[in-house]
């Protein structure tokens, strides 16, 4: 399947971050088109275009659009996901730094949809680049009287605030984030009643993720028919696909849906040489590890969920056989214990132990006894903790264990170092003398 | 709510569903959890209460809701039409789940419940023996912080022990309205903690209450006893109006504990800290025995002597006799002093009002208040609007102040605020200020803007008016006919626990139990009938002042007589003094003056006190724990409650009094409680004409204060130096700090700031206190009446209103 690029066409042209450089390949003209017409009929076409939320559940963005009471006296609000931490994920903050001017555009559509007059990016608080760059693009698009009163003389406001994080994976879970955007401290909210009811200041709140948002001025500009014709019936329209670990040229690729493992990893260049595909996870690591087996499989919505994994964020992460399997879930789970927010039991209290546990089998002296009992913990925590984050820290060790049964019983009396050298797995191993210099 | 329009949607909005193949009709808005209990089925629980929003925090209620993926959790998911819900007693899915869950809990549980306060009334101990393993399979290290941790000087944490929850975190952000306690850290590392300022909340002890493990203690009671080592009493608050139950744990003739103690009506499952931690008054520094004056000194003396002089002196005195109760006596032992006075000495000579007060107060009390059941927390609670005068809930009744806040909170109720500032506890009501200087009050309610007039006349609007109204000349005069005009509810809240029952039971002149004039014929008949008497004073004896002013003329007179060496007939020949602190009335000189002078004083009380060292005969007498009783809350509610102590050797006044009616060979008079209340329940309430509403004009406009002078504003704070009180030093440790206030313009005029020393003097003395530079009108002074440095009537012997001079400490010294 060939490569679209839409969102990245143009990432290569030294301005494409600019309103001058965005308007030279044809941007801000959708919003033209959006601006004159009815706010549904905006919605209703963001239906039709069967855009799903790239932020990784995948949820119809139309429908979710469409979820906002109207003419109920509150203000709305539009929040823009950018917290992109997940493991693996590296998408939406490049977007935000090639084409911050696209997500604007975007913004301005959108609000005009949900009619809303304030609209935020919050953006993850550890990576300065973006955020530096989303407040330049707001400035920039302010002076071009793109924001602000009056848009275009269409007779909408629109403010566009941006705001960063303060390092915390919870705060990308919609309601932590809308708790850490008025101030809070980023924990989930009990729902319902949920965002598109109360939401940001209790008052309806739409939230999607930059490369959503990013993907609407396109639509509205190209129709619906257009993105239609790319990716499948449930999961149109184009992707950025951004795909890393053992590969020979990580890297973003824009693609329909629908594409496969298999040709995005031709277009990578193939698992890096002397080596062979060990697992991979399709879109971040919350997300169960695939094998070999599923490289045809369509990169879809539908076909990943009945492949067993899920698409997630599609930011694939490919691992070739130097990667001890073992180190790389008690990675994630080290990861996901950080960043349990501690608000639910199972949460809080499962992934300490999980990780734990693992860390014994990393050291090699794992107990048998966890081999089993793992699953078991992982299950108390699946679907029983407040929010997905649990969920996803639930999910990598049993799929794990299901194809790589060996290691963990070898890491009974192996420490993983020993059988899978930490040199060997990293793409620019330290050098030799390096390391025997470091040595004596 | 009135429980009409409850009944009405009970009818029209019930759910049906079923719980473990149990039908269940619940109301709308009922939670899964809530449904359950209703069938029998109990559902574990650790962060659900049901007077706190749902958080499903900590996943110990999941339940299989059929038509879901996932296990539900039972606390926060509202029973809808045909839902079918299996919990842990009939779905494995359930009771897998919530197996889970609490191992997980207990994973970094320190199980040190043999030391735990806890240990016994442990809902983690408990729910553990039911949903838990009997073994531990997790083999980590435990996580470790070290043990406990004020989170204020009453409060302590012990954060092993903490399940995260968030009951505490929750209560004092939604119930008390002071978030200063919230979530630290993330993940396992998440704890409880607080900023900058510790956890002085009024209402901190509800956290350790309804903490379901043993993280939170409090310091007074830790190690002290186990629950079962300990014996249970239900009990009332003997310290204000608001009536709380509470519960009274003891052993060894010893108070440990008291929780608040649940009833819906009235405090719901709160208490404030008062209620909760000041009961060492209860055993320490006691009289024991009858003490009676020999040769200018007081000594120890039998009961039957004791009551023989007693008796032989109050013979003499008969009607020129006088009775002064204060204001903490339960219903029944006021009413004993009521009918002593009227019976056995033939007087109406009695006041409970050790207090600042008014005849106007008097005379809005018998005709507005007295044997009428007024409107209830839950007239409170379903309130659009409330103006509060003279009246500072957080402070005076705080009970009533957590239901101003739920009302707020959950229907946004109005408030606005009769007051020289904004009080911490108005702006916790987001409540809106009506500016006035003290002494203004009439006058702000008779021009009210119109706005608060208008709300004021919205169906079941209330105005709260406080006892420090009666200060203020016109106030209650003014706020009867705003009652009247706007149809606003009013409502009178002393407080004082003891005030309204005195009240009603006639321990004021002029008027007999139930509310009746004692001008009145009919109402006299009624009594003189269950008093088994002929007949009763006519008149209306006098009140505190009349009596204070009585002994000083008679002081003057003998002193006159004695020089034309005449005879001269005194009016007070004795006094009695029943739980009186001098310096709770707004003049301490007169009254102590009074004591002095009068030939005869009998002092009851529990403690001694500035009033028996000053008596001629001294009786111990009962206190709360040593006796059963009832106190009135600020509704008119009935709150009785047991004896804690059963096999006390005290006598109730109630007991004392009976004993020297039978050494003055008068009828018997009812001697204990059932006796008592038989009586009072037998005359009830007056049915008859009351007297007519005083129409004390507002007095004209007094001018605000200068650089030199200004208007002094002052209330009781919750936490002072009241006597009962004594011996909690973690309780006072959490008192709000002395300040005085001033507004900038008045601190600047001074040329002083934040935190300078600022002196308050009158004639009498002064006060020194940092100031608060507060937004309020400029020329006020408010200091704290009975607070550390700050003892108002002591010090300066004047009350709010009064003149009052403001410089800084220094000028004085260079002065001088």
């Amino acid at each position: 399947m060939a490569l679209t690029p839409v969102i990245t066409a143009h990432w290569d042209e030294p301005d494409c971050f600019t309103v001058d450089g965005y308007k030279k390949v044809g941007g801000y003209r959708a919003i033209k088109k959006a601006l004159k017409m009815d706010p549904d009929d905006v919605i209703n076409i963001i239906k039709d275009s069967g855009l799903r939320g790239r932020g990784g559940a995948g949820f119809p963005t139309g429908m979710k659009w469409s979820f906002v009471p109207q003419n109920d006296g509150h203000p709305h609000y539009l929040t823009v996901n950018g917290d992109e931490s997940e493991p693996g994920a590296c998408k939406d903050i490049p977007i935000m730094m090639a084409n911050p001017q696209a997500l604007i555009e975007g913004i301005i559509i959108t609000c005009w949809a949900i009619r809303a007059e304030h609209a935020f990016v919050y953006i993850r608080g550890e990576v300065p680049e973006p955020i530096r760059r989303m407040h330049a693009a707001v400035a920039d698009a302010e002076a071009h009287g793109f924001l602000g009163e009056n848009i275009l003389g269409s007779g909408m406001n629109l403010k566009l605030t941006v705001t960063s994080g303060a390092g915390a994976y919870i705060c990308g879970e919609e309601t932590a984030l809308l708790d850490s955007l008025e101030g809070r401290r980023g924990q989930p909210r009990l729902k319902p009643p949920f965002p598109a009811v109360a939401g940001l200041y209790s008052a309806p709140t739409v939230i999607n993720n930059v490369e959503t948002i990013t993907s609407v001025p396109y639509i509205i500009e190209n129709g619906v028919s257009w993105y239609r014709s790319m990716g499948t019936d449930k999961s149109p329209g184009f992707k950025v696909w951004a795909v890393s670990g053992h590969v020979n040229r990580p890297g973003i690729y824009e693609a329909p849906l629908g594409i496969t493992m298999g040709e995005l990893l031709d277009y990578a260049g193939g698992i890096r040489d002397g080596h062979e595909l060990k697992f991979w996870l399709p879109g971040g690591s919350s997300v169960p590890l695939l094998l070999q087996d599923h490289l045809d499989t369509p990169m879809t919505y539908e076909d990943i969920a009945a492949a067993g994994s899920m698409l997630g964020t599609g930011t694939p992460m490919l691992f070739d056989d130097t990667t001890s399997v073992v180190k790389a879930i008690t990675r994630w789970l080290e990861f996901y214990k950080h960043e349990s927010c501690g608000k639910c039991t199972p949460c809080r209290e499962g992934t300490a132990w999980i990780t734990g546990s693992l860390e014994r089998f990393q050291e090699g002296v794992g107990r048998s006894e966890d081999i089993e009992g793992l699953v078991e913990l992982s299950n108390h925590i699946l679907g029983r903790s407040f929010c997905a984050l649990g969920d996803a820290a639930a999910t990598p060790y049993e799929p794990a264990l299901k194809a790589f049964r060996s290691e963990f019983e070898a890491a009974r009396h192996q420490p993983v170092d020993e059988a899978f050298p930490p040199a060997a797995t990293m793409i620019i191993p330290p050098e030799t003398a390096n390391l025997a210099g470091a040595a004596t | 709510m009135t429980a009409q329009a409850e009944g009405e949607a009970a009818d029209t909005d019930l759910v049906h569903a079923f719980i473990d193949g149990q039908p269940v009709s619940v109301p709308k808005g009922t939670l899964i959890i809530r449904a359950a209990e209703q069938v029998g089925v109990e559902i574990p629980r650790f962060c659900d209460h049901p007077l706190l929003d749902p958080v499903a925090a900590c996943r110990q209620c999941l339940v299989e809701v059929e038509g879901m993926p996932k296990p539900q959790p039972a606390c926060a998911l509202y029973v809808s039409e045909d839902m079918k819900v299996k919990t842990q007693d009939t779905s494995t899915e359930a009771e897998v789940a919530q197996k889970g869950v609490m191992e997980f809990l207990l994973a970094n549980h320190p199980l040190d419940c043999p030391v735990c306060d806890k240990g016994g009334e442990c809902p983690l101990q408990n729910q553990a023996m039911t949903a838990g393993r009997t073994t531990s399979r997790y083999t980590l290290p435990k996580r470790t912080f070290p043990k406990p941790i004020n989170v204020s000087a009453q409060v302590l944490l012990d954060r092993e022990r903490c399940v995260n929850c968030q009951r505490c975190t929750r209560f004092a952000d939604e119930i008390a309205g002071d978030p200063l306690i919230d979530l630290m850290e993330r993940g396992a590392e998440q704890q409880i903690g607080i900023g900058e300022e510790p956890f002085d909340s009024y209402f901190s002890g509800n956290t350790i209450q309804i903490c379901p493990v043993g993280a939170l203690t409090s310091a007074d009671y830790r190690f002290k006893a186990r629950p079962f080592d300990l014996v249970s009493v239900p009990t009332t608050c003997e310290h204000c109006a608001s009536g709380c139950a509470t519960r009274t744990d003891w052993r060894h003739e010893s108070v440990e504990r008291r929780y608040a103690w649940e009833d819906p009506a009235v405090n719901e499952d709160w208490n404030c800290d008062k209620g909760r931690f000041a009961f060492k008054y209860l055993s320490e520094n006691r009289l024991t025995t009858p003490l009676v004056r020999e040769d200018g000194q007081l000594r120890k003396a039998s009961w039957p002597e004791a009551l023989r002089i007693v008796a032989a002196r109050l013979a003499q005195a008969g009607s020129r006799s006088a009775v002064v109760t204060g204001g903490r006596l339960s219903l029944e032992d006021a009413y004993a002093y009521g009918r002593f006075a009227r019976t056995d000495l033939g007087t109406d000579n009695i006041d409970f009002r050790t207090r600042p007060t008014s005849q106007e107060e008097q005379d809005f009390l018998a005709s507005r208040v007295a044997g009428t059941a007024g409107p209830t927390y839950a007239d409170l609670e379903a309130a659009p609007t409330v103006l509060l005068v003279g009246f500072e809930p957080e402070e005076e009744s705080p009970i009533v102040y957590l239901r101003l806040r739920k009302a707020v909170r959950k229907h946004g109720m109005r408030v606005f605020s009769i007051a020289p500032f904004a009080s911490e506890g108005l702006e916790k009501l987001s409540g809106e200020l009506l500016a006035t200087v003290p002494g203004s009050e009439a006058a702000t309610l008779r021009s009210l803007p119109d706005d608060v007039a208008k709300e004021l006349r919205a169906d079941g609007a209330m105005i709260l008016v406080g006892e420090r109204l009666a200060q203020s000349q016109g106030g209650l005069s003014a706020a009867v006919a705003l009652s009247e005009q706007t149809g606003a509810s009013l409502a009178w809240i002393p407080r004082r626990a003891g005030e309204r029952g005195s009240l009603d039971a006639g321990a004021i002149s002029g008027l007999l139990p139930g509310g009746r004039p004692i001008t009145d014929a009919a109402a006299r008949q009624e009594v003189a009938k269950v008093w088994g008497i002929e007949a009763l004073p006519e008149t209306p004896g006098l009140n505190l002042a009349g009596i204070i002013a009585a002994i000083a003329a008679d002081e003057a007179g003998a002193a006159a007589a004695e020089d034309s060496e005449e005879e001269y007939e005194r009016s007070i020949e004795a006094l009695i003094l029943a739980g009186v602190d001098v310096s709770d009335v707004a003049e301490p000189a007169a009254l102590q003056r009074a004591i002095d002078d009068a030939p005869f004083v009998v002092a009851l009380d529990i403690r001694p006190t500035e009033v028996t060292a000053a008596a001629d005969v001294v009786f111990p007498v009962a206190t709360v724990a040593e006796k059963s009783g009832t106190f009135v809350d600020w509704e008119g509610r009935r709150r009785p409650f047991a004896i804690t102590f059963p096999e006390t050797q005290m006598f109730s006044d109630a007991t004392v009094l009976s004993l020297i009616a039978d050494n003055l060979d008068h009828d018997p008079a009812p001697r204990n409680v059932p006796a008592l209340r038989a009586e009072i329940e037998a005359l009830g309430a007056w049915a008859g004409e009351r007297p007519d509403v005083p129409q004390v004009p507002a007095p004209p406009a007094s001018p605000a204060g200068d650089n030199q002078t200004a208007v002094l504003a002052t209330w009781r704070l919750l936490l002072d130096l009241g006597v009962t009180q004594e011996g909690a030093p973690y309780l006072a440790a959490t008192r709000r700090p002395s300040v005085a206030r001033i507004s900038a313009a008045t601190a600047a005029g001074l040329g002083i700031g934040e935190g300078d020393p600022v002196r308050v003097g009158s004639q009498t003395g002064s006060i020194t206190l940092p100031v608060a530079v507060t937004e309020m009108p400029d020329g006020i002074v408010w200091v704290p009446t009975n607070s550390p440095d700050s003892r108002v009537t002591e010090s300066l012997g004047v009350g709010a209103g009064a003149t009052v001079s403001l410089s800084r400490p220094t000028d004085l010294t260079e002065g001088a």
